[in-house]
């Protein structure tokens, strides 16, 4: 098994396009179907543009990743942003900031099936979610 | 780069209907532009209807989805209905899922039921 892996540099919006479609790549490179492609790829493009609206700049990682036996994509959403003052408010449905929908990280995490958050004021955030086939 | 092939979305006005088919991967820039293309072609065409065929969409996130629900806002505002056409069905899974809603949108499986919708629609209006 060929371990695919991608760095996406987040500094504009044509890189929230490169993202989306490295996820599409990869996840079928994985051998996820497509309801399982679009659903990874749209948890990528909310993230890319999180970074974008939020950070400004930042960086995607997508890889295969094989743990406990099962194996699947993970992707990695990484930013040196202003961080996120209530992480709890950030992932209730309908509330936002940054003049979106307010669905950004609830819909996100409802689409994959791992999805963790570590962020501080003033340093900054990283998304992890993970899919396992 | 793929950026540059493709800096507009053409919409076409066919009777009295304007119709835009989605072709390419959506950036954000390409879909404001569209939403400024398709009002300036409802004021200058006095169109009545507008379809929106999304078959050759692959990912639709909140900002995109944000912006095909705004455009049908607007040209509701300015007296033109709007069909959604060929959503794919694993886009409206995800759709669901992450809780995106099309609302005061309508939608059509493709672009011949789309056509039929909006003429009744349209004829709907006018009585």
């Amino acid at each position: 098994m060929s371990d695919a892996e991608e760095t996406i540099p987040i500094k504009d919006e044509y890189a929230i396009v490169a993202a989306r479609s490295a996820g599409k790549t990869i996840s079928s490179k994985c051998g996820f179907g497509l309801v399982d492609q679009t659903r990874i790829s749209t948890a990528i493009s909310e993230l890319a543009r999180n970074i974008l609206v939020y950070a400004v700049t930042g960086t995607v990682y997508i890889r295969e990743v094989a743990a406990d036996g099962k194996h699947g994509i993970e992707v990695v959403a990484e930013d040196h942003g202003p961080g996120i003052v209530n992480l709890d408010l950030a992932m209730t449905d309908g509330h936002t900031t940054g003049g979106g929908l307010g669905a950004g990280l609830p819909g996100t995490k409802r689409l994959m099936d791992e999805f963790d958050i570590i962020s501080a004021v003033g340093e900054g955030t990283t998304v992890t979610v993970r899919k396992w086939l | 780069m793929m950026q540059g092939a493709y800096d507009k979305i053409p919409v076409l006005k066919i009777g009295d209907f304007l119709i835009t088919s989605i072709q390419v991967a959506l950036h954000d820039r390409l879909a404001l532009g569209l939403q400024d293309d398709i009002l300036a072609k409802i004021q200058e065409t006095n169109a009545k209807g507008l379809i929106i065929d999304v078959t050759a969409i692959d990912v639709l996130d909140s900002f995109i989805t944000r912006v095909l629900v705004e455009i049908a806002k607007m040209a509701n505002i300015m007296g033109v209905k709007t069909v959604l056409v060929g959503m794919q069905p694993a886009i409206a899974i995800t759709l669901v899922e992450f809780g995106m809603e099309l609302t005061g949108i309508q939608t059509a499986l493709n672009l011949e039921k789309g056509l039929e919708l909006i003429e009744k629609i349209v004829m709907a209006e006018q009585e």
